[in-house]
């Protein structure tokens, strides 16, 4: 059958999947499997039922007149015991709809939330190496194909083989000839469904990627709006678009076409083979042929003269055997897809989730008389690092925010490095800024340091620890990050402030908010800190986006902070504001500075200067200047920044 | 309703001959479909009246012509179907973007870009399986169903009646699930989209959900909202799992009555009013009915799910443009002088603040003008009206004398060119991405236009010079060559306005001086605006503006506005300020 070629599917996907189906719904999946063959086997009846009643009418007209009376009670026991036999498979059918809607949804909730979970676990590397659309794919297009295959496709199959092997019993039964030349027929669907079928899944495929092709086109031109409109490119990238749509069109058209013409083939195959079964059945009984079956050997027909009424339910096997090859020849271009998107789930389901080795945990603590440090549960401002040790006892280290790197080396990719020999200290309390190109490595130290990637060589001390011992969720919770690229959640204003420290109290959040300059703006929204933010709060000016993301971090009060290019949006003299605001926040932490605008950086007790992963100079605003080198340079706007 | 589909069906165009054929087949073989089951009941009772094989055979001719012309039909039926649903559907995506590519910001941000490519893709598809059913299956199943009943009745006499009982009970059954479940979805679907653009919000976001140490209260929040879609769908496809016993409950009930009631007329008649072969037809036949009435179903079921997208497509193709070619357009633009005369702008009807208010402004052609003002002072608002991006609410935007909204668009663009502050490269390579600005422009005239805006160096240090290719939105070019590729773009179409919104902020003030004196020595007589955040970049300008709030707070030049603008004086001083000391 043709679910055991599948084009472009990855082998043990289809195993793997009922694998995974089967250990979360046991019983269900066993129900279901008893439904369907119940059903199957139910299906047959009509079959044997003619075959029965032919029998019956053939001798009650051989009774002649008054016949009518005594066949019928062996009618009515007939279609009495035939009723129950039906009435079983309509309750299995039943079941099975019942039992199937809980178990495909179910079990598409479970995929969901393992990918979900999963996902939360990958490092940051994953994120930045897959396209976000790509990510997205698994739980939009994925998911349905994976739908249709368990909610659909496979029960369609399963429902069908399991009539097809009870059609070929009933065949076996009642004749061994006339199953030969059924056989002959199926073969020759085979051969279609596997031939216009295999193609038709071919141009699904394909109609999949131009599809693709022509959405990323829209995509990119739908973002560069303004720009079309800008320079009259409207004709221009219609007809561009029209390329794109034009190889959509074939494909979509083959992918139907080959998908059309099969059941109409597959069903007249049917046909002519019906009527094939007619002519040898005719022959067979003018001829005066021998018939073979299992019924003959069993009651001692065996080689006898085939009866009219085993042509005539053969006939309706016939009808009924192609109907189900072609339903399940039809299941085969979602077959292909189905597995194709099961596989990428898998994928997805298989990367590596983010290590985390450490045992170092960030508690709250308080200080006794004797100035020793002893954990406590209630937040108390000081916090420090619980080191277990192998023996069993603990200590514990004031988190102070002092983190030095050691001739750190790093590499995206293997032997293209990225920073070389980067050596750095910040004291607890001090302001460190990062200058220099784009690509010149200052966004990847800050990576570094909350371990979204891992150092290849070299060390990281915080407060004298190596970071890889620290757990990362205690080493993540200590730093604070503002990025340049905001991103909000769907959510009121107050909940996205309150993103940085979920059980802050609204009187904390308006706090922060007041600490980054939001709340002024903030309260003139329409709903104040009500208003719904949507689609990563493009209701919202950049730089109103950006002074959220700084009041979220505020709330958060974390001793070291991470500003990556964070007031890059803000005009400079809204930045002198949330300078102000963040002049305060800074107050005792540690924070590093990534900026492109000098005067952000100005202040920093270090400047590093960045080239191409190395540090060039290092010094305070003043040193530097009166170094005269890069840093002096790009001070007087003779490097070009970004 | 009905005018929806009307204007839908006006996208078939070429495909029209298609369209036609598909269902003309499709009755041809279902015409076939039906008559074949009489034949094969002819062919059963000669072999159960043991006719010889002559009788046999002549049925059998019949029956092979007609399987053939049936798969004949039904093969040219899908083929032509294939190409008229998918032609149909590309050119429903060449109307709708034929609409989109037109259409103002207004437009776009009343739809939002992803609903209008949500719109473009998904729906279209949707609408395209509508389609290809419509010429299908909905020629099918009716015409199955009356063909079908024609032959029973004429096959079974009386014993057709049964399917006067059981229709009437499938038929609302089937109704009835369909519109009870109908709801359910449509609002599950809903949800299901919510959940999808949380996850996609988690995807882009994840450096902040991990800084924050948020993946457990992401699970939390993911596995209760999943849950959620996972109960509703599970409710709506539990009411659905009904459809399918309901049917083999009518099949069984057929497939039981009709034997039985058989088997009397024919062993009570003894054969002369019915036959066997009549029989076994018959049953054929209650089966091809019953197949229908679930098809007819399930056509409204899936009729009813692409009536949404239906609507979502032609709601954008009924939006016109809110800007607009006028009629007997102006298509030369004189000068390059600006006026703004009493102008009020808001972004949307509905917006309670003004984005501009009272603006009166005049700017003879050839001057320089720079334009200053914090976030939200609605500096960009301003330069967008005078290429019309937007239109006025109220008063009137000049440029040479005459209203834009007088002008051809295309001339009015085309002479007043704007670097935008968002800006955007395609992917494609330098020149590609120049040639924007002018079509036919030579190679000449691009060197030219990229040694204006200082491009021209570090283009010839990149391997492939003017041929590298620029990937998506510029991710390969710094910002700071990117704003310049972005400022050459604009200037090889030699514009009489050309404006710059935030244009050089990446770019070092070494380069930024030397593009103004680019400017100010190769194109005097452009019209030259200049948004910027350094005091710098704007300080020798003719002219400059300061703005505030939605109005214009000053105007004058640098030495005027450092004298009596406080904010001006603000800006300046928090810029320059340390600098002067180490200078």
């Amino acid at each position: 059958m043709p679910e055991k070629k599948m084009p472009g599917a990855k082998k043990g996907t289809f195993r793997r999947l009922i694998k995974l189906l089967f250990a979360d719904y046991k019983w269900q999946f066993l129900i279901v499997c008893i439904c369907l063959i119940v059903n199957g086997v139910s299906n047959v009846m009509p079959a044997v039922l003619l075959k029965n009643i032919t029998d019956i009418i053939e001798t009650g007209l051989s009774l002649g007149n008054g016949a009518w009376l005594v066949v019928r009670p062996q009618v009515i026991r007939l279609v009495a015991i035939m009723g129950t036999v039906l009435l079983f498979g309509l309750t299995a059918a039943l079941v099975k709809g019942l039992t199937m809607a809980t178990v495909t949804q179910g079990f598409l909730d479970k995929m969901r939330n393992r990918m979900f979970d999963k996902m939360q676990d990958l490092p940051i590397k994953y994120f930045d190496a897959n396209g976000h659309g790509d990510i997205m794919s698994h739980y939009t297009n994925d998911i349905d194909t994976l739908r249709q295959l368990i909610s659909e496709t496979v029960p369609q199959m399963v429902q069908s083989s399991v009539i097809l092997l009870a059609l070929v019993f009933v065949m076996l039964y009642y004749s061994i000839n006339m199953m030969l030349i059924v056989f002959l027929g199926i073969i020759l669907m085979v051969v279609i469904t596997k031939t216009i079928g295999g193609r038709s899944a071919r141009y699904f495929v394909k109609r999949q990627q131009s599809l693709g092709k022509l959405e990323a086109y829209v995509e990119e031109l739908m973002n560069g709006q303004k720009v079309v409109k800008v320079f009259n490119h409207e004709e221009k990238s219609m007809e561009e678009f029209d390329v794109y749509n034009e190889k959509l069109f074939l494909d979509t058209q083959n992918a139907g076409r080959f998908g059309n013409i099969m059941g109409p083939m597959v069903m007249n195959v049917g046909n002519l083979l019906y009527v094939l079964v007619a002519i040898t059945g005719g022959l067979m009984i003018t001829e005066g042929l021998h018939n073979w079956s299992l019924g003959g050997l069993l009651n001692g027909t065996f080689g006898a003269v085939i009866s009219v009424s085993v042509i005539v339910s053969f006939l309706n096997i016939c009808k009924q055997f192609t109907g189900n090859v072609n339903n399940i020849a039809q299941q085969f271009s979602s077959v292909v897809m189905a597995l194709a998107g099961a596989g990428r789930i898998f994928e997805l389901m298989d990367e590596e989730p983010e290590k985390d080795d450490g045992n170092v945990t960030l508690v709250n603590a308080k200080r006794d008389e004797n100035g020793e440090l002893s954990e406590c549960s209630e937040h108390t401002g000081l916090w420090a690092w619980k080191h277990p040790h192998g023996d069993g006892t603990l200590t514990y280290t004031e988190l102070k925010g002092d983190v030095r790197l050691f001739n750190v080396d790093f590499a995206y990719e293997e032997g293209k490095p990225v920073l070389h020999d980067i050596t750095l200290w910040a004291e607890p309390g001090q302001k460190i800024a990062f200058v220099g190109a784009t690509g010149a490595g200052k966004t990847t130290i800050t990576n570094l340091i909350n371990r979204f990637y891992d150092i290849e060589d070299g060390k990281i001390r915080y407060d004298g620890i190596n970071i890889n011992k620290i757990k990362k969720p205690d080493l993540r919770r200590s730093l604070g990050i503002v990025l340049q690229d905001v991103n909000l959640f769907t959510g009121t204003v107050m909940d996205n402030i309150r993103y940085g420290k979920l059980d802050a109290t609204d009187e904390e959040c308006i706090e922060a908010a007041k600490l980054a300059n939001a709340h002024d703006f903030i309260t003139r929204l329409p709903e104040g800190y009500d208003t719904m933010l949507s689609s990563n709060g493009s209701n919202l000016s950049q730089g109103q986006r950006q002074l959220i993301s700084i009041a979220r971090a505020a709330v958060a009060d974390p001793p070291v902070m991470i500003l990556d290019e964070a007031t890059s949006s803000i005009d400079t003299r809204t930045e002198a504001l949330v300078q102000k605001g963040m002049d305060s926040l800074m107050k005792g932490r540690t924070v590093f500075v990534i900026a492109h605008r000098l005067s952000t950086v100005r202040d920093s007790d270090a400047i590093m200067v960045l080239d191409h992963g190395r540090i060039i100079e290092r010094g305070n605003h003043e040193d530097l200047v009166a170094q005269k080198g890069a840093y002096y340079q790009l001070y007087t706007g003779a490097f070009e920044l970004e | 309703m009905f005018r929806m589909f009307k204007k839908l069906f006006r996208s078939v165009r070429e495909y029209k001959k298609e369209s036609l054929f598909a269902p003309f087949f499709m009755i041809g073989e279902v015409a076939m479909e039906c008559l074949i089951p009489l034949f094969t009941a002819r062919l059963i009772n000669s072999i159960q009246t043991g006719s010889d094989m002559r009788e046999i055979m002549h049925y059998a001719w019949i029956l092979i012509g007609m399987a053939l012309l049936s798969m004949t039909c039904g093969m040219l039926s899908g083929w032509f179907a294939a190409t008229a649903s998918a032609g149909f559907s590309k050119n429903l995506r060449h109307d709708l973007y034929d609409r989109v590519k037109d259409f103002s910001f207004a437009n776009i941000d009343d739809f939002s870009s992803s609903s209008l490519v949500t719109r473009l893709t998904t729906d279209v598809a949707n609408v395209q399986m509508a389609y290809m059913m419509v010429i299908r299956i909905a020629v099918r199943a009716p015409m199955m169903l009356i063909f079908s009943i024609i032959m029973a009745v004429n096959l079974g006499g009386n014993l057709a009646f049964t399917f006067v009982a059981v229709i009437p009970i499938l038929g609302c059954g089937l109704l009835m699930i369909a519109r009870k479940a109908l709801p359910v979805f449509r609002a599950v679907f809903k949800k299901y989209d919510k959940l999808n653009e949380s996850v996609e919000e988690n995807v882009r976001g994840m450096r902040v959900v991990k800084s924050f140490v948020r993946e457990d209260y992401e699970k939390q929040k993911f596995a209760i909202a999943a849950g959620n879609v996972r109960k509703d769908f599970t409710k709506a496809e539990k009411i659905l799992a009904f459809n399918n016993p309901l049917m083999l409950f009518a099949i069984d009930f057929c497939m039981l009555v009709i034997p039985f009631f058989a088997a009397r007329l024919i062993v009570s008649s003894g054969g002369s009013s019915m036959m066997i072969g009549n029989l076994s037809s018959l049953m054929t036949y209650s089966m091809q009915i019953l197949i229908s009435l679930m098809m007819l179903s399930m056509i409204f079921v899936m009729f009813t799910f692409s009536i949404e997208s239906a609507r979502r497509i032609t709601e954008v193709i009924d939006t016109e443009s809110t800007i607009k070619n006028p009629e007997n357009p102006v298509t030369e633009v004189k000068d390059g002088s600006i006026d703004f005369e009493n102008v009020d702008f808001k972004y949307s009807e509905g917006a309670q603040k003004f984005a501009l208010s009272d603006i009166n402004l005049h700017i003879a052609s050839g001057q320089t003008v720079g334009i200053i003002g914090g976030t939200g002072s609605s500096k960009t608002t301003l330069i967008q009206l005078i290429p019309r991006l937007y239109d006025v609410t109220d008063g009137t935007v000049r440029v040479g004398g005459i209203d834009v909204r007088d002008y051809d668009l295309k001339t009015l663009r085309h002479e007043v060119s704007v670097v935008l502050q968002k800006n955007v490269l395609f992917s494609g390579t330098i020149k590609d991405n120049v040639r924007w600005g002018k079509e036919d422009a030579t190679d000449e005239e691009i060197y030219e236009a990229c040694r204006l805006a200082q491009a021209d160096e570090y283009i010839q240090s990149f391997p492939d010079k003017y041929d590298k290719y620029i990937e998506q939105g510029g991710a390969n070019v710094s910002g700071g060559q990117k704003q310049r590729l972005c400022i050459a773009r604009a200037l090889i179409a030699k514009p009489k306005i050309l404006i710059l919104d935030d244009s050089t902020s990446a770019v070092d003030t070494k380069t930024d001086a030397l593009i103004r004196k680019a400017f100010a020595e190769e194109i005097p007589d452009t019209t030259k605006i200049i948004i910027a955040q350094r005091v710098a970049s704007v300080e020798d300008a003719d002219m400059i503006i300061v703005m505030d709030n939605g109005t214009i707070s000053d105007t004058g030049t640098h030495e005027e506005l450092l004298e009596r603008s406080p904010i001006y004086r603000e800006v300046y001083e928090s810029q320059t300020k340390g600098g002067e000391e180490d200078a």
